[in-house]
């Protein structure tokens, strides 16, 4: 038998705080999903900084982001698409964590604490938007 | 959901503390530096700062508590956190921040040595 998928969709404003709409949707999700309380703040954090980098840094033609949550037994997976210009794969791979760590580097941290909070992240970018897709799986 | 915050000072013998409550980000964490320069002025460089009550913080309000630690150094005086939720320990070594200051689990082991 196939597995179950249910899906919840999500489009917020690109204005202050809604990122916080999003993360709470995805804690709600989690929490019916029986995900132990630790892993529900590193989704709500992942998604915070998901949304805050689209905020920041997307340009987006629309103004908004959709967020996509995808529930099936095991897994939550959230997608994050904005329609702004996109950015290149140099801006993914940016300086690893220790030595920017050691230099209290401050700002530009976002994808490297989404990436460690979740346990799959792919980022497809064009000059049509981004859509970063996260995947937590409940242990 | 928690958009509020709040924060509320107690001062102690040689140190003051500062509690908050809710999401910490950029304009929550410029009000938090706020009260920590202010508390400066009052003479104390010693702060410690309880996050019992805020279980998010984002990468922009880490990167104003870097600066409050920056500051407070420069000024001779120290930051320590304690209360801090799994997830925000994680994110405050993984920026940096555990390097220059200190974490506890709670108040009492905060301020033990003061």
């Amino acid at each position: 038998m196939a597995e179950e998928k249910r899906e919840v969709i999500l489009n917020i404003p690109i204005h202050p705080n809604m990122e916080l709409v999003a993360a709470h949707t995805a804690s709600i999700l989690a929490e019916i999903m029986e995900f132990e309380e630790t892993h529900i703040d590193e989704i709500q954090l992942a998604i915070i900084e998901t949304c805050i980098n689209a905020f920041e840094h997307s340009n987006s033609r629309d103004s908004k982001v959709t967020v996509t949550y995808v529930l099936t037994d095991g897994e939550l997976e959230l997608k994050i698409t904005d329609h702004g210009t996109g950015f290149g794969a140099e801006q993914t791979e940016l300086l690893t964590g220790e030595a920017r760590a050691r230099a209290m580097q401050k700002r530009g941290w976002g994808l490297e604490i989404i990436r460690e909070m979740m346990d799959e992240v792919e980022i497809d970018s064009s000059d049509e938007g981004t859509t970063i897709t996260m995947l937590k799986k409940r242990i | 959901m928690a958009s509020s915050f709040n924060v509320s000072t107690r001062t102690e013998e040689g140190y003051a503390v500062i509690e908050t409550d809710g999401y910490l980000n950029g304009p929550t964490g410029e009000k938090l530096a706020e009260t920590a320069k202010d508390l400066m002025n009052q003479g104390y460089n010693t702060l410690v700062i309880n996050l019992e009550k805020t279980r998010l913080v984002n990468s922009i309000g880490i990167s104003i508590l870097i600066e409050i630690i920056e500051y407070l150094q420069e000024h001779g005086g120290s930051v320590h956190f304690c209360h801090l939720t799994p997830v925000i320990e994680r994110t405050f070594k993984m920026m940096g921040l555990a390097q220059h200051a200190e974490l506890h689990s709670d108040e009492a082991s905060a301020t033990a040595n003061l």
